[in-house]
């Protein structure tokens, strides 16, 4: 490690949070419906959009009726995806002609991309045709993350509301996270993708003949526009196999930052609108400030088992001078970019790659592991980021509550028994999904054909695999082989429940939340902005994770950081 | 439940063709008209219009007149451009051991001197365009020799196609191997094959 790497690191996350901050300001206006700078191109769009769909954009919905809409849009968005997926064969737009995918393939991929998750069972450039990537995942890659921020924005409106008796209208939230957040962001960030290098082209590949006269065929697509909206929704599915660790789709250190920042900066700006709509934007900062401190522990970890630990291959091999650990890392990128890339993508449900996780030191990749077992919320995806960490503070004002005997309130909305069992239920969908999953995938031959590397390393890649699917984060242990009927469709079960079986609790909280009464604080209310209350908070939120996921972690990762160490000697 | 169903269908088929087709196409047509080179990838080609290779994908190059790249683990003969990939093998793992102790004997037959972790270990893609300054160091004498070239002047090519960390902090100081090779068949022709 050096201080080039510790200053690459610090100014990665300091302008992720810069580029938030602004933009959470102009969400909050797109959330209440105020004016911003893009009505004269946007106004008449929206008008017509919504006289399509037959709805009347001032008729919010109860919480059912939202959770309903939220359902029943993305089970269109599945049917379609699938259908496109199964039948990309006989669909045009298919330069290399490829089949339709498997039943449980396509399944995986639908659900992936429907859930926010973006897990990779197909290898990009050699299974998903063109217009399937457009059509069907860049499509996704939207109105997913469009979907997350609409959850946000009705969680917003439910701290500001006294006696509320909606949540907002899912179809309006819908379409203006879309039109005017992911949609504008996208395009110039596309733009500046290309002017830095990256390629978009709908030509099929490309034949080179090289200096030494060889032939090297290279694969071209849309990429930047893709590469885009892959970061901003915080989806994660890459065009390539490899995903942003290809060269196509991140070529140099610049691109690099533009869209590790893409990647994490919409969850900071979610968290400053909410801050704004629901008159507490202090208590918004002690937000932003928990996840900020997690974030940063995280990416200073990774860097540290990355560039620290021995490696007992280059001791092997009689290579003495080996400062960080280059399998499955670019040149370019170099250990410090990787290691906060990592902590962005796997702290944010996004699970965009600039480097193999599977080939990490133990505790660099259970760092990355244990931020996606913290359930997605330092600081989170579109939307569900925020709405996370709201779960996380209500469980923590609880908590504080009960210590002193007081009914807990948070942003004036006391926090009774009816919240707290809307928390719990979303909260404990993780451990049930993740350890469930990984305990019986671990004695369950079918499932263990598909690991390449054995002992706790293997125990890793399943549950890495598990943690990623339910915490919709899709980055991967790729040493896992996922595209097997066991692998496929169970991950796409654990995806779905980590994204609607936590998303519906939410929103039913959110409906709960609504309708109390709008207290002013008192003198014995404690104070939610206050450094006392972030240090809770992390308290709340690394117990939490840890009483859950120690046991295992202890079989994966850290006992093979033990190995690695006598290895190494 | 029911009263959902036709603005979810509606919503899905409109997103379809704004952010399925009008997004993309649209994204393509202004960036083929702003920069047509880095959107048709950054091809390079010889003096023919043939071409010869992209600025950011590896090739896999094995003269010994030429510098060459880090061990891929794209396709079976790796630097396969249709097919990108890591090892994904862990740090315990047999193989990993294996290969780096084979690719470390093949470098310290050719040449004495430390041997640099980028030499040994395939990068996440399989194509990684670049080495570290260190690894390139390394080859130079090598390449000197088969080019019946000065050392000296070799190192002054591959200086020339280094680049350091952007603004002083982003990634790491590295050697464009395809750039240089470009470079050495300009400074000391290599007969057509």
């Amino acid at each position: 490690m050096d201080w080039r790497g510790w200053a690459e690191i610090v100014f990665t996350i300091a302008l992720t949070v810069a580029v938030g901050w602004p933009l959470g300001i102009y969400m909050a206006r797109v959330w209440t419906g105020e004016r911003t700078v893009l009505d004269p191109v946007l106004k008449p769009v929206e008008a017509g959009f919504y006289a399509a769909l037959g709805v009347d954009r001032n008729k919010g919905h109860g919480w059912l009726g939202y959770a309903g809409a939220v359902l029943a849009f993305s089970a269109a968005g599945f049917a379609l995806l699938y259908a496109i997926l199964r039948l990309q064969g006989q669909l045009p737009l298919n330069p290399q002609g490829f089949d339709g995918l498997s039943p449980h393939l396509a399944f995986n991929t639908a659900v992936s991309f429907v859930t926010n998750t973006n897990w990779q069972s197909y290898g990009g450039e050699t299974t998903v045709s063109s217009l399937s990537q457009m059509l069907g995942l860049t499509v996704q890659n939207f109105v997913s993350g469009a979907v997350g921020l609409s959850v946000a924005a009705a969680m917003a409106r439910a701290f500001a509301a006294d006696r509320g008796e909606t949540l907002g209208n899912f179809w309006v939230d819908l379409t203006r996270s879309t039109l005017y957040v992911l949609l504008p962001v996208s395009i110039v960030t596309a733009l500046a993708l290309v002017a830095a290098g990256v390629p978009q082209s709908l030509l099929a590949n490309v034949t080179a003949k090289t200096l030494e006269g060889a032939d090297q065929i290279i694969a071209l697509f849309p990429v930047a526009s893709q590469e885009a909206i892959k970061q901003w929704g915080t989806n994660g599915g890459g065009l390539f196999n490899v995903n942003s660790a290809h060269p196509f789709e991140n070529p140099t250190p610049l691109t690099n930052l533009i869209e590790v920042v893409s990647l994490n900066a919409i969850a900071f700006a979610t968290v400053v609108a909410f801050g704004r709509v629901a008159g507490a934007r202090k208590e918004a900062r002690a937000l932003i400030a928990a996840m900020v401190i997690l974030l940063s522990l995280g990416a200073a970890a990774i860097y540290a088992a990355e560039t620290l630990t021995p490696q007992p291959a280059m001791v092997a091999a009689g290579i003495t001078d080996a400062p960080a650990n280059m399998e499955g890392k670019e040149v370019r990128f170099g250990a410090a970019a990787s290691a906060v890339w990592a902590a962005q993508t796997t702290g944010t449900a996004n699970g965009s790659v600039n480097s193999m996780h599977a080939s990490y030191m133990p505790l660099g990749g259970g760092v990355a592991m244990f931020l996606m077992q913290l359930g997605e919320i330092v600081p989170g995806g579109a939307g569900s980021g925020l709405y996370g960490m709201v779960v996380m503070a209500l469980l923590s004002v609880f908590v504080a509550g009960l210590m002193v005997g007081r009914t807990p309130e948070y942003l004036g909305k006391k926090v009774e028994a009816r919240e707290i069992k809307f928390a719990m239920l979303a909260v404990l969908i993780l451990p049930l999904s993740i350890l469930g999953f990984s305990a019986i995938s671990a004695v369950l031959p079918v499932a263990l054909e598909g690991l390449l590397n054995k002992g706790p390393r293997g125990l890793t890649e399943i549950l890495y695999a598990y943690s990623s699917a339910t915490g919709n984060n899709g980055s991967a242990y790729a040493g896992l082989t996922a595209n097997a009927p066991w692998w496929n469709t169970t991950l796409g079960i654990a995806m779905l429940l980590g994204r609607f079986a936590y998303m519906v609790p939410v929103i039913a909280l959110a409906g709960a939340i609504a309708a109390k009464p709008k207290l002013k604080p008192t003198a014995g209310t404690l104070p939610s902005d206050s450094p006392l209350f972030v240090g809770l908070l992390i308290g709340i939120i690394l117990i939490l994770g840890g009483l859950q996921f120690f046991p295992a972690l202890a079989l994966g990762p850290i006992v093979e950081h033990f190995q690695v160490l006598a290895a190494a000697r | 439940m029911i009263s959902h169903l036709r603005p979810a269908i509606v919503a899905m088929v409109f997103f379809t063709l704004l952010l399925g087709l009008a997004y993309p196409l649209g994204v393509t047509g202004l960036a083929q008209t702003l920069f047509p080179a880095q959107a048709g990838g950054s091809l390079i080609r010889n003096a023919n219009g043939v071409v010869i290779g992209s600025q950011w994908i590896g090739q896999n190059f094995k003269g010994e007149a030429y510098l060459r790249p880090r061990p891929s683990a794209a396709g079976k003969e790796g630097y396969d451009a249709s097919s990108s990939s890591g090892s994904n093998l862990g740090p315990l793992n047999e193989d990993l051991a294996a290969r780096i102790k084979a690719e470390a004997e093949a470098l310290r037959a050719e040449a004495a001197g430390p041997i640099p972790v980028d030499a040994v270990t395939t990068s996440a893609s399989g194509l990684d365009p670049h080495i570290s300054p260190a690894y390139a160091a390394r080859q130079v004498a090598r390449i000197a020799a088969a080019r019946k070239a000065q050392p000296a002047e070799v190192l002054a090519v591959i200086a020339a196609n280094t680049e350091g960390s952007t603004f002083g902090v982003l990634g790491e100081p590295r050697v464009n191997v395809l750039a240089v090779n470009l470079a050495l068949d300009a400074r000391w022709p290599q007969p057509q094959r």
